[in-house]
Protein backbone atom coordinates (compact mmCIF):
# COMPACT_ATOMS: atom_id res chain seq x y z
CA UNK A 1 0.00 0.00 0.00
CA UNK A 2 2.88 2.30 0.67
CA UNK A 3 3.57 2.32 -3.06
CA UNK A 4 0.35 4.19 -3.87
CA UNK A 5 0.20 6.36 -0.76
CA UNK A 6 1.44 9.85 -1.59
CA UNK A 7 3.53 11.27 1.22
CA UNK A 8 2.96 14.80 2.42
CA UNK A 9 6.64 15.69 2.46
CA UNK A 10 7.21 14.79 -1.18
CA UNK A 11 4.07 16.68 -2.26
CA UNK A 12 5.29 19.71 -0.34
CA UNK A 13 8.82 19.66 -1.74
CA UNK A 14 7.60 18.75 -5.21
CA UNK A 15 5.31 21.78 -5.34
CA UNK A 16 8.07 24.09 -4.14
CA UNK A 17 10.79 22.46 -6.21
CA UNK A 18 8.86 22.24 -9.45
CA UNK A 19 7.59 25.76 -8.91
CA UNK A 20 11.11 27.09 -8.49
CA UNK A 21 12.34 25.10 -11.47
CA UNK A 22 9.49 26.41 -13.60
CA UNK A 23 10.15 29.96 -12.45
CA UNK A 24 13.89 29.74 -13.17
CA UNK A 25 13.51 28.10 -16.55
CA UNK A 26 10.55 30.21 -17.64
CA UNK A 27 12.41 33.36 -16.68
CA UNK A 28 16.00 32.66 -17.65
CA UNK A 29 16.07 29.73 -20.03
CA UNK A 30 13.05 29.04 -22.25
CA UNK A 31 12.45 32.54 -23.65
CA UNK A 32 16.13 32.89 -24.51
CA UNK A 33 16.34 29.42 -26.03
CA UNK A 34 13.09 29.53 -28.02
CA UNK A 35 13.70 33.09 -29.18
CA UNK A 36 17.27 32.17 -30.07
CA UNK A 37 16.09 29.25 -32.16
CA UNK A 38 13.33 31.32 -33.77
CA UNK A 39 15.72 34.19 -34.50
CA UNK A 40 18.22 31.86 -36.08
CA UNK A 41 15.50 30.13 -38.09
CA UNK A 42 14.31 33.52 -39.29
CA UNK A 43 17.82 34.58 -40.19
CA UNK A 44 18.44 31.39 -42.13
CA UNK A 45 15.09 31.74 -43.91
CA UNK A 46 15.83 35.38 -44.72
CA UNK A 47 19.23 34.54 -46.05
CA UNK A 48 17.84 31.74 -48.16
CA UNK A 49 15.22 34.09 -49.54
CA UNK A 50 17.87 36.70 -50.22
CA UNK A 51 20.03 34.11 -51.93
CA UNK A 52 17.07 33.10 -54.08
CA UNK A 53 16.45 36.74 -54.93
CA UNK A 54 20.08 37.28 -55.83
CA UNK A 55 20.00 34.12 -57.90
CA UNK A 56 16.95 35.41 -59.73
CA UNK A 57 18.59 38.77 -60.25
CA UNK A 58 21.68 37.08 -61.56
CA UNK A 59 19.57 35.04 -63.93
CA UNK A 60 17.77 38.12 -65.22
CA UNK A 61 21.08 39.97 -65.56
CA UNK A 62 22.48 37.05 -67.43
CA UNK A 63 19.48 37.04 -69.69
CA UNK A 64 19.81 40.75 -70.29
CA UNK A 65 23.46 40.31 -70.99
CA UNK A 66 22.74 37.54 -73.45
CA UNK A 67 20.10 39.65 -75.12
CA UNK A 68 22.57 42.49 -75.38
CA UNK A 69 25.12 40.12 -76.86
CA UNK A 70 22.63 38.93 -79.43
CA UNK A 71 21.66 42.51 -80.24
CA UNK A 72 25.28 43.56 -80.53
CA UNK A 73 26.02 40.65 -82.76
CA UNK A 74 23.05 41.50 -84.97
CA UNK A 75 24.15 45.13 -85.09
CA UNK A 76 27.65 44.13 -85.97
CA UNK A 77 26.39 41.81 -88.68
CA UNK A 78 24.20 44.58 -90.07
CA UNK A 79 27.09 47.02 -90.03
CA UNK A 80 29.37 44.54 -91.67
CA UNK A 81 26.90 43.64 -94.37
CA UNK A 82 26.20 47.33 -95.02
CA UNK A 83 29.90 48.04 -95.23
CA UNK A 84 30.33 45.16 -97.58
CA UNK A 85 27.47 46.42 -99.67
CA UNK A 86 28.93 49.90 -99.77
CA UNK A 87 32.34 48.59 -100.66
CA UNK A 88 30.84 46.36 -103.30
CA UNK A 89 28.95 49.29 -104.72
CA UNK A 90 32.04 51.42 -104.69
CA UNK A 91 33.98 48.67 -106.34
CA UNK A 92 31.33 48.23 -108.95
CA UNK A 93 31.17 51.97 -109.57
CA UNK A 94 34.91 52.21 -109.73
CA UNK A 95 34.98 49.27 -112.06
CA UNK A 96 32.35 50.84 -114.28
CA UNK A 97 34.08 54.17 -114.21
CA UNK A 98 37.42 52.61 -114.96
CA UNK A 99 36.04 50.62 -117.86
CA UNK A 100 34.32 53.69 -119.21
CA UNK A 101 37.53 55.62 -118.94
CA UNK A 102 39.46 52.89 -120.59
CA UNK A 103 36.87 52.72 -123.30
CA UNK A 104 37.14 56.45 -123.79
CA UNK A 105 40.88 56.24 -123.79
CA UNK A 106 40.71 53.42 -126.28
CA UNK A 107 38.35 55.48 -128.40
CA UNK A 108 40.66 58.45 -128.17
CA UNK A 109 43.59 56.27 -129.02
CA UNK A 110 41.68 54.77 -131.87
CA UNK A 111 40.70 58.24 -133.06
CA UNK A 112 44.20 59.57 -132.80
CA UNK A 113 45.54 56.47 -134.45
CA UNK A 114 43.05 57.02 -137.22
CA UNK A 115 43.99 60.64 -137.54
CA UNK A 116 47.63 59.81 -137.51
CA UNK A 117 47.00 57.10 -140.03
CA UNK A 118 45.00 59.46 -142.19
CA UNK A 119 47.63 62.09 -141.76
CA UNK A 120 50.32 59.61 -142.66
CA UNK A 121 48.35 58.42 -145.61
CA UNK A 122 47.79 62.01 -146.73
CA UNK A 123 51.40 62.80 -146.21
CA UNK A 124 52.35 59.69 -148.08
CA UNK A 125 49.92 60.62 -150.81
CA UNK A 126 51.33 64.12 -150.99
CA UNK A 127 54.84 62.77 -150.91
CA UNK A 128 54.02 60.26 -153.57
CA UNK A 129 52.37 63.03 -155.61
CA UNK A 130 55.37 65.22 -155.16
CA UNK A 131 57.62 62.35 -156.07
CA UNK A 132 55.49 61.61 -159.06
CA UNK A 133 55.55 65.25 -160.08
CA UNK A 134 59.27 65.36 -159.57
CA UNK A 135 59.69 62.17 -161.51
CA UNK A 136 57.31 63.46 -164.14
CA UNK A 137 59.17 66.72 -164.23
CA UNK A 138 62.43 64.92 -164.54
CA UNK A 139 60.99 62.63 -167.17
CA UNK A 140 59.42 65.48 -169.00
CA UNK A 141 62.55 67.44 -168.67
CA UNK A 142 64.47 64.48 -170.05
CA UNK A 143 61.96 63.97 -172.89
CA UNK A 144 61.92 67.58 -173.81
CA UNK A 145 65.60 67.84 -174.29
CA UNK A 146 65.32 66.31 -177.71
CA UNK A 147 63.27 68.17 -180.42
CA UNK A 148 62.22 65.14 -182.20
CA UNK A 149 61.09 63.42 -179.14
CA UNK A 150 59.09 66.48 -178.13
CA UNK A 151 57.32 66.52 -181.32
CA UNK A 152 56.55 62.84 -181.14
CA UNK A 153 55.28 63.26 -177.74
CA UNK A 154 53.04 66.07 -178.67
CA UNK A 155 51.82 64.04 -181.51
CA UNK A 156 51.09 61.14 -179.20
CA UNK A 157 49.20 63.34 -176.76
CA UNK A 158 47.34 64.83 -179.60
CA UNK A 159 46.38 61.43 -180.73
CA UNK A 160 45.21 60.54 -177.27
CA UNK A 161 43.17 63.57 -176.79
CA UNK A 162 40.36 63.33 -179.21
CA UNK A 163 38.39 66.34 -179.50
CA UNK A 164 34.97 65.25 -179.60
CA UNK B 1 45.60 0.33 -29.60
CA UNK B 2 42.79 0.77 -32.04
CA UNK B 3 39.31 1.62 -30.89
CA UNK B 4 37.93 -1.75 -31.94
CA UNK B 5 40.44 -3.83 -30.03
CA UNK B 6 39.94 -1.57 -27.02
CA UNK B 7 36.23 -2.12 -27.29
CA UNK B 8 36.73 -5.90 -27.41
CA UNK B 9 39.01 -5.88 -24.38
CA UNK B 10 36.58 -3.71 -22.45
CA UNK B 11 33.76 -6.13 -23.25
CA UNK B 12 35.84 -9.09 -22.07
CA UNK B 13 36.79 -7.31 -18.83
CA UNK B 14 33.18 -6.33 -18.16
CA UNK B 15 31.89 -9.83 -18.82
CA UNK B 16 34.53 -11.34 -16.53
CA UNK B 17 33.68 -8.85 -13.81
CA UNK B 18 30.02 -9.64 -14.24
CA UNK B 19 30.69 -13.35 -13.97
CA UNK B 20 32.88 -12.92 -10.87
CA UNK B 21 30.31 -10.72 -9.18
CA UNK B 22 27.43 -12.97 -10.07
CA UNK B 23 29.39 -15.92 -8.61
CA UNK B 24 30.16 -13.98 -5.47
CA UNK B 25 26.60 -12.88 -4.94
CA UNK B 26 25.22 -16.25 -5.79
CA UNK B 27 27.44 -17.80 -3.13
CA UNK B 28 26.52 -15.03 -0.74
CA UNK B 29 22.88 -15.72 -1.42
CA UNK B 30 23.44 -19.41 -0.89
CA UNK B 31 25.15 -18.82 2.44
CA UNK B 32 22.45 -16.46 3.65
CA UNK B 33 20.52 -18.12 6.39
CA UNK B 34 17.54 -15.85 6.15
CA UNK B 35 15.31 -16.79 3.27
CA UNK B 36 15.29 -14.27 0.44
CA UNK B 37 11.91 -12.66 -0.07
CA UNK B 38 11.69 -10.96 -3.45
CA UNK B 39 8.50 -8.96 -2.76
CA UNK B 40 9.68 -6.72 0.09
CA UNK B 41 13.13 -6.50 -1.55
CA UNK B 42 11.61 -5.05 -4.72
CA UNK B 43 9.16 -2.75 -2.96
CA UNK B 44 11.95 -1.47 -0.71
CA UNK B 45 13.88 -0.40 -3.82
CA UNK B 46 10.91 1.22 -5.50
CA UNK B 47 9.48 3.27 -2.63
CA UNK B 48 10.81 6.32 -0.87
CA UNK B 49 13.05 6.06 2.18
CA UNK B 50 14.55 8.27 4.86
CA UNK B 51 18.14 7.46 3.97
CA UNK B 52 19.90 6.93 0.70
CA UNK B 53 21.00 3.31 0.73
CA UNK B 54 24.11 2.75 -1.40
CA UNK B 55 25.23 -0.80 -0.76
CA UNK B 56 25.54 -3.51 1.88
CA UNK B 57 23.01 -4.99 4.18
CA UNK B 58 21.84 -4.46 7.73
CA UNK B 59 24.42 -2.96 10.10
CA UNK B 60 27.20 -3.12 7.49
CA UNK B 61 25.22 -1.14 4.94
CA UNK B 62 26.46 2.15 3.54
CA UNK B 63 23.67 4.70 3.66
CA UNK B 64 23.75 8.44 3.14
CA UNK B 65 21.87 9.90 6.12
CA UNK B 66 19.28 12.46 5.20
CA UNK B 67 17.63 15.04 7.48
CA UNK B 68 14.23 14.27 8.93
CA UNK B 69 12.12 17.38 9.36
CA UNK B 70 8.86 17.15 11.31
CA UNK B 71 6.33 19.60 12.65
CA UNK B 72 5.15 17.93 15.78
CA UNK B 73 2.57 20.02 17.58
CA UNK B 74 3.83 23.16 15.88
CA UNK B 75 7.47 22.67 16.86
CA UNK B 76 9.95 21.88 14.15
CA UNK B 77 12.01 18.78 14.86
CA UNK B 78 15.14 18.11 12.82
CA UNK B 79 17.50 15.16 13.10
CA UNK B 80 19.45 12.87 10.80
CA UNK B 81 17.90 9.62 9.65
CA UNK B 82 21.01 7.70 10.77
CA UNK B 83 19.82 8.19 14.38
CA UNK B 84 17.00 5.73 13.72
CA UNK B 85 19.33 2.90 12.62
CA UNK B 86 17.03 1.69 9.86
CA UNK B 87 14.10 1.52 12.18
CA UNK B 88 15.84 -0.39 14.92
CA UNK B 89 16.16 2.57 17.25
CA UNK B 90 14.13 5.53 18.46
CA UNK B 91 15.38 9.09 18.83
CA UNK B 92 13.66 11.41 21.29
CA UNK B 93 10.59 9.26 20.91
CA UNK B 94 10.61 9.29 17.13
CA UNK B 95 10.92 6.04 15.25
CA UNK B 96 10.25 4.49 11.88
CA UNK B 97 6.71 3.31 11.51
CA UNK B 98 5.77 -0.34 11.34
CA UNK B 99 2.65 -2.27 10.36
CA UNK B 100 0.06 0.13 9.00
CA UNK B 101 2.41 3.06 9.53
CA UNK B 102 5.25 1.52 7.52
CA UNK B 103 7.20 4.19 5.71
CA UNK B 104 6.27 7.07 8.00
CA UNK B 105 7.86 8.53 11.08
CA UNK B 106 5.90 7.79 14.25
CA UNK B 107 5.98 9.39 17.67
CA UNK B 108 5.97 6.90 20.49
CA UNK B 109 3.30 7.46 23.12
CA UNK B 110 3.23 6.91 26.83
CA UNK B 111 6.42 5.96 28.64
CA UNK B 112 8.53 6.07 25.52
CA UNK B 113 7.58 9.64 24.51
CA UNK B 114 11.18 10.88 24.84
CA UNK B 115 12.90 7.54 24.50
CA UNK B 116 16.26 7.35 22.71
CA UNK B 117 17.73 3.96 22.11
CA UNK B 118 17.21 0.51 20.75
CA UNK B 119 13.73 -0.77 20.16
CA UNK B 120 13.17 -4.30 21.33
CA UNK B 121 11.66 -6.67 18.82
CA UNK B 122 8.41 -8.22 19.92
CA UNK B 123 7.65 -5.48 22.41
CA UNK B 124 4.43 -3.51 21.95
CA UNK B 125 4.84 0.22 21.52
CA UNK B 126 1.99 2.71 21.25
CA UNK B 127 2.61 5.27 18.55
CA UNK B 128 0.94 7.82 16.32
CA UNK B 129 2.02 8.99 12.89
CA UNK B 130 3.59 12.41 12.57
CA UNK B 131 1.40 14.03 9.94
CA UNK B 132 3.44 17.12 9.09
CA UNK B 133 6.53 15.39 7.82
CA UNK B 134 8.59 17.35 5.32
CA UNK B 135 11.74 15.28 5.64
CA UNK B 136 14.36 15.37 2.95
CA UNK B 137 13.80 11.79 1.91
CA UNK B 138 15.63 9.93 -0.81
CA UNK B 139 13.12 11.14 -3.42
CA UNK B 140 13.20 14.73 -2.17
CA UNK B 141 16.99 14.60 -2.35
CA UNK B 142 16.79 13.18 -5.88
CA UNK B 143 14.31 15.92 -6.71
CA UNK B 144 16.78 18.58 -5.58
CA UNK B 145 19.61 16.95 -7.51
CA UNK B 146 17.52 16.82 -10.65
CA UNK B 147 16.38 20.43 -10.17
CA UNK B 148 19.97 21.59 -9.89
CA UNK B 149 20.96 19.46 -12.86
CA UNK B 150 18.12 20.72 -15.08
CA UNK B 151 18.69 24.34 -14.06
CA UNK B 152 22.41 24.06 -14.76
CA UNK B 153 21.87 22.36 -18.11
CA UNK B 154 19.31 24.80 -19.43
CA UNK B 155 20.85 27.93 -18.01
CA UNK B 156 24.14 27.00 -19.67
CA UNK B 157 22.32 26.29 -22.91
CA UNK B 158 20.47 29.60 -22.65
CA UNK B 159 23.78 31.34 -21.97
CA UNK B 160 25.20 29.87 -25.13
CA UNK B 161 22.21 31.18 -27.13
CA UNK B 162 22.67 34.60 -25.57
CA UNK B 163 26.41 34.82 -26.09
CA UNK B 164 26.62 33.17 -29.48
CA UNK B 165 23.41 34.00 -31.29
CA UNK B 166 22.97 32.76 -34.84
CA UNK B 167 25.84 30.36 -34.54
CA UNK B 168 26.03 26.66 -35.25
CA UNK B 169 24.93 24.86 -32.04
CA UNK B 170 27.63 22.98 -30.20
CA UNK B 171 27.96 20.69 -27.22
CA UNK B 172 25.01 20.49 -24.88
CA UNK B 173 23.12 22.98 -27.03
CA UNK B 174 23.49 20.77 -30.09
CA UNK B 175 22.28 17.79 -28.06
CA UNK B 176 19.21 19.51 -26.64
CA UNK B 177 18.16 21.77 -29.46
CA UNK B 178 16.69 18.97 -31.61
CA UNK B 179 14.72 17.73 -28.58
CA UNK B 180 13.44 21.21 -27.75
CA UNK B 181 12.51 21.81 -31.39
CA UNK B 182 10.87 18.38 -31.56
CA UNK B 183 8.72 19.10 -28.50
CA UNK B 184 7.86 22.54 -29.81
CA UNK B 185 7.02 21.45 -33.35
CA UNK B 186 5.44 18.06 -32.70
CA UNK B 187 3.74 18.54 -29.35
CA UNK B 188 3.16 22.17 -28.44
CA UNK B 189 2.39 23.86 -31.75
CA UNK B 190 -0.03 21.23 -33.12
CA UNK B 191 -2.04 21.26 -29.87
CA UNK B 192 -1.91 24.91 -28.95
CA UNK B 193 -1.57 26.77 -32.23
CA UNK B 194 -1.02 30.45 -31.67
CA UNK B 195 -1.09 30.09 -27.88
CA UNK B 196 2.07 27.98 -28.01
CA UNK B 197 4.34 30.69 -26.66
CA UNK B 198 2.23 31.09 -23.55
CA UNK B 199 2.32 27.43 -22.55
CA UNK B 200 5.66 26.37 -24.03
CA UNK B 201 7.68 27.14 -20.87
CA UNK B 202 5.46 24.93 -18.72
CA UNK B 203 5.33 22.07 -21.22
CA UNK B 204 9.06 22.16 -21.92
CA UNK B 205 9.84 22.21 -18.20
CA UNK B 206 7.42 19.34 -17.71
CA UNK B 207 8.99 17.26 -20.48
CA UNK B 208 12.56 17.73 -19.42
CA UNK B 209 11.73 17.27 -15.72
CA UNK B 210 10.04 13.93 -16.39
CA UNK B 211 12.60 12.81 -18.96
CA UNK B 212 15.65 13.61 -16.84
CA UNK B 213 14.16 12.02 -13.74
CA UNK B 214 13.17 8.94 -15.71
CA UNK B 215 16.74 8.66 -16.93
CA UNK B 216 18.18 9.25 -13.46
CA UNK B 217 15.84 6.57 -12.14
CA UNK B 218 17.45 4.00 -14.43
CA UNK B 219 20.96 4.76 -13.15
CA UNK B 220 21.43 2.29 -10.31
CA UNK B 221 23.96 4.22 -8.18
CA UNK B 222 23.95 7.36 -6.06
CA UNK B 223 23.01 10.46 -8.03
CA UNK B 224 20.39 8.33 -9.74
CA UNK B 225 18.50 5.35 -8.51
CA UNK B 226 15.66 7.14 -6.77
CA UNK B 227 12.33 6.23 -8.24
CA UNK B 228 11.13 9.83 -8.42
CA UNK B 229 8.86 9.72 -11.47
CA UNK B 230 7.63 6.33 -10.28
CA UNK B 231 6.31 7.96 -7.13
CA UNK B 232 2.62 8.68 -7.03
CA UNK B 233 3.07 11.97 -5.17
CA UNK B 234 5.38 13.34 -7.85
CA UNK B 235 3.26 12.25 -10.80
CA UNK B 236 0.20 13.40 -8.87
CA UNK B 237 1.59 16.91 -8.46
CA UNK B 238 2.56 17.06 -12.14
CA UNK B 239 -0.94 15.93 -13.12
CA UNK B 240 -2.45 18.38 -10.66
CA UNK B 241 -0.50 21.26 -12.19
CA UNK B 242 -1.70 20.22 -15.65
CA UNK B 243 -5.25 20.03 -14.28
CA UNK B 244 -5.00 23.52 -12.76
CA UNK B 245 -3.50 24.97 -15.93
CA UNK B 246 -6.19 23.25 -18.03
CA UNK B 247 -9.02 24.55 -15.85
CA UNK B 248 -7.62 28.07 -15.65
CA UNK B 249 -7.19 28.35 -19.40
CA UNK B 250 -10.59 26.83 -20.23
CA UNK B 251 -12.86 28.77 -22.50
CA UNK B 252 -16.63 28.93 -22.88
CA UNK B 253 -16.65 26.07 -25.39
CA UNK B 254 -15.02 23.70 -22.93
CA UNK B 255 -17.74 24.08 -20.31
CA UNK B 256 -20.47 24.05 -22.93
CA UNK B 257 -19.12 20.74 -24.23
CA UNK B 258 -19.25 19.36 -20.72
CA UNK B 259 -22.71 20.50 -19.60
CA UNK B 260 -24.42 20.47 -22.98
CA UNK B 261 -22.45 18.04 -25.06
CA UNK B 262 -23.21 18.63 -28.74
CA UNK B 263 -24.01 15.71 -31.03
CA UNK B 264 -25.61 13.63 -28.27
CA UNK B 265 -29.34 12.67 -28.17
CA UNK B 266 -31.37 14.86 -25.80
CA UNK B 267 -32.51 11.96 -23.61
CA UNK B 268 -28.92 11.45 -22.52
CA UNK B 269 -28.98 14.94 -21.04
CA UNK B 270 -32.47 15.87 -19.92
CA UNK B 271 -34.24 13.81 -17.29
CA UNK B 272 -31.04 12.18 -16.10
CA UNK B 273 -27.91 14.22 -16.87
CA UNK B 274 -25.89 11.18 -17.87
CA UNK B 275 -23.61 12.84 -20.39
CA UNK B 276 -22.85 15.91 -18.25
CA UNK B 277 -22.06 13.54 -15.41
CA UNK B 278 -19.73 11.47 -17.58
CA UNK B 279 -18.07 14.59 -18.92
CA UNK B 280 -17.68 16.03 -15.42
CA UNK B 281 -16.01 12.83 -14.28
CA UNK B 282 -13.87 13.12 -17.41
CA UNK B 283 -12.44 16.42 -16.18
CA UNK B 284 -10.92 14.54 -13.27
CA UNK B 285 -10.11 11.25 -14.94
CA UNK B 286 -7.80 12.92 -17.44
CA UNK B 287 -5.25 14.15 -14.88
CA UNK B 288 -5.82 11.01 -12.82
CA UNK B 289 -4.87 8.86 -15.79
CA UNK B 290 -1.84 11.07 -16.43
CA UNK B 291 -0.75 10.48 -12.86
CA UNK B 292 -1.30 6.73 -12.94
CA UNK B 293 0.22 6.19 -16.39
CA UNK B 294 3.57 7.75 -15.57
CA UNK B 295 3.70 6.21 -12.11
CA UNK B 296 2.76 2.74 -13.31
CA UNK B 297 5.05 2.70 -16.33
CA UNK B 298 8.14 3.78 -14.48
CA UNK B 299 7.47 1.70 -11.38
CA UNK B 300 6.62 -1.37 -13.45
CA UNK B 301 9.89 -1.05 -15.33
CA UNK B 302 11.83 -0.89 -12.08
CA UNK B 303 9.89 -3.79 -10.60
CA UNK B 304 10.62 -5.99 -13.62
CA UNK B 305 14.34 -5.21 -13.64
CA UNK B 306 14.50 -5.86 -9.90
CA UNK B 307 12.58 -9.09 -10.39
CA UNK B 308 15.24 -10.30 -12.81
CA UNK B 309 17.91 -9.49 -10.26
CA UNK B 310 15.88 -11.28 -7.57
CA UNK B 311 15.72 -14.39 -9.73
CA UNK B 312 19.46 -14.89 -9.22
CA UNK B 313 19.03 -14.84 -5.44
CA UNK B 314 15.94 -17.03 -5.45
CA UNK B 315 17.62 -19.72 -7.57
CA UNK B 316 20.93 -19.23 -5.78
CA UNK B 317 19.29 -20.07 -2.50
CA UNK B 318 17.88 -23.27 -3.97
CA UNK B 319 21.22 -24.34 -5.30
CA UNK B 320 24.32 -22.28 -6.16
CA UNK B 321 24.73 -24.11 -9.44
CA UNK B 322 21.22 -23.19 -10.57
CA UNK B 323 21.85 -19.63 -9.47
CA UNK B 324 25.00 -19.48 -11.58
CA UNK B 325 23.15 -20.93 -14.53
CA UNK B 326 20.30 -18.46 -14.17
CA UNK B 327 22.46 -15.37 -13.63
CA UNK B 328 23.58 -14.84 -17.26
CA UNK B 329 20.00 -15.14 -18.43
CA UNK B 330 18.86 -12.79 -15.70
CA UNK B 331 21.55 -10.29 -16.52
CA UNK B 332 20.70 -10.50 -20.19
CA UNK B 333 17.05 -9.74 -19.43
CA UNK B 334 18.09 -7.06 -16.97
CA UNK B 335 20.07 -5.32 -19.72
CA UNK B 336 17.21 -5.78 -22.15
CA UNK B 337 14.80 -4.23 -19.65
CA UNK B 338 17.26 -1.42 -19.06
CA UNK B 339 17.19 -0.63 -22.76
CA UNK B 340 13.40 -0.85 -22.73
CA UNK B 341 13.35 1.58 -19.83
CA UNK B 342 15.47 4.02 -21.82
CA UNK B 343 12.77 3.93 -24.44
CA UNK B 344 9.99 4.18 -21.88
CA UNK B 345 11.77 7.11 -20.19
CA UNK B 346 11.44 9.12 -23.38
CA UNK B 347 8.02 7.84 -24.41
CA UNK B 348 6.40 8.52 -21.03
CA UNK B 349 7.85 12.02 -20.83
CA UNK B 350 6.64 12.61 -24.38
CA UNK B 351 3.17 11.19 -23.73
CA UNK B 352 2.70 13.16 -20.51
CA UNK B 353 3.69 16.38 -22.27
CA UNK B 354 1.64 15.60 -25.37
CA UNK B 355 -1.51 14.83 -23.38
CA UNK B 356 -1.03 17.89 -21.17
CA UNK B 357 -0.69 20.04 -24.28
CA UNK B 358 -3.76 18.44 -25.85
CA UNK B 359 -5.88 18.88 -22.69
CA UNK B 360 -4.88 22.53 -22.46
CA UNK B 361 -5.57 22.98 -26.18
CA UNK B 362 -9.01 21.38 -25.80
CA UNK B 363 -9.79 23.57 -22.82
CA UNK B 364 -8.89 26.75 -24.66
CA UNK B 365 -11.19 25.64 -27.45
CA UNK B 366 -10.22 24.91 -30.99
CA UNK B 367 -12.25 27.80 -32.33
CA UNK B 368 -10.37 30.36 -30.35
CA UNK B 369 -7.06 28.90 -31.41
CA UNK B 370 -8.09 28.93 -35.04
CA UNK B 371 -9.78 32.31 -34.82
CA UNK B 372 -6.62 33.91 -33.57
CA UNK B 373 -4.63 32.00 -36.12
CA UNK B 374 -6.89 33.27 -38.88
CA UNK B 375 -6.56 36.78 -37.48
CA UNK B 376 -2.82 36.39 -37.45
CA UNK B 377 -2.83 35.18 -41.03
CA UNK B 378 -5.03 38.11 -42.06
CA UNK B 379 -2.80 40.56 -40.25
Amino acid sequence: MELIKPSFGLIFWMLIGFGILFFILAKFAWPIITNGIAARNKKIADQLEEAAKIHEEMASLNKKHEEMMVQAKAERDALLSEARKVSDEMYEKAKLKASAETQAMIEDAKKSIYFEKMKAITDAKNAIANFSIDIAQKLIAEELTDREKQEKLVEKWMEDCHFN
Amino acid sequence: MSYKSFERKLAVVLCTLMLVFSCKFTWAAAEETEEFDAGPFIIEHVIDSYGWHICGDGDKSVTIPLPIILFDGGHPVVFMSSKLHHGEAAYNGYAMGWGDNQGSIVKLDGDYADYTGHLEEGQEYDAHVCKWDISITKNVCALFISLILISCIFLSVAKRYKEHPDEVPSGLQALLEPVIVFIQDEVITPSLGCKSNKYAPYLLTLFFFIFLNNMLGIVPIFPGGANLTGNIAVTGILALITFVVTTLSSGKEYWKDIFNTPGVPWWLKFPLPIMPLVETIGIFTKPFVLMVRLFANITAGHIITLAFVSLIFIFGQMNPAIGLAVSPVSIFFYIFMGLMELLVAFIQAFVFTLLSAMYIGMAIGEEELHEEEAAMVEA
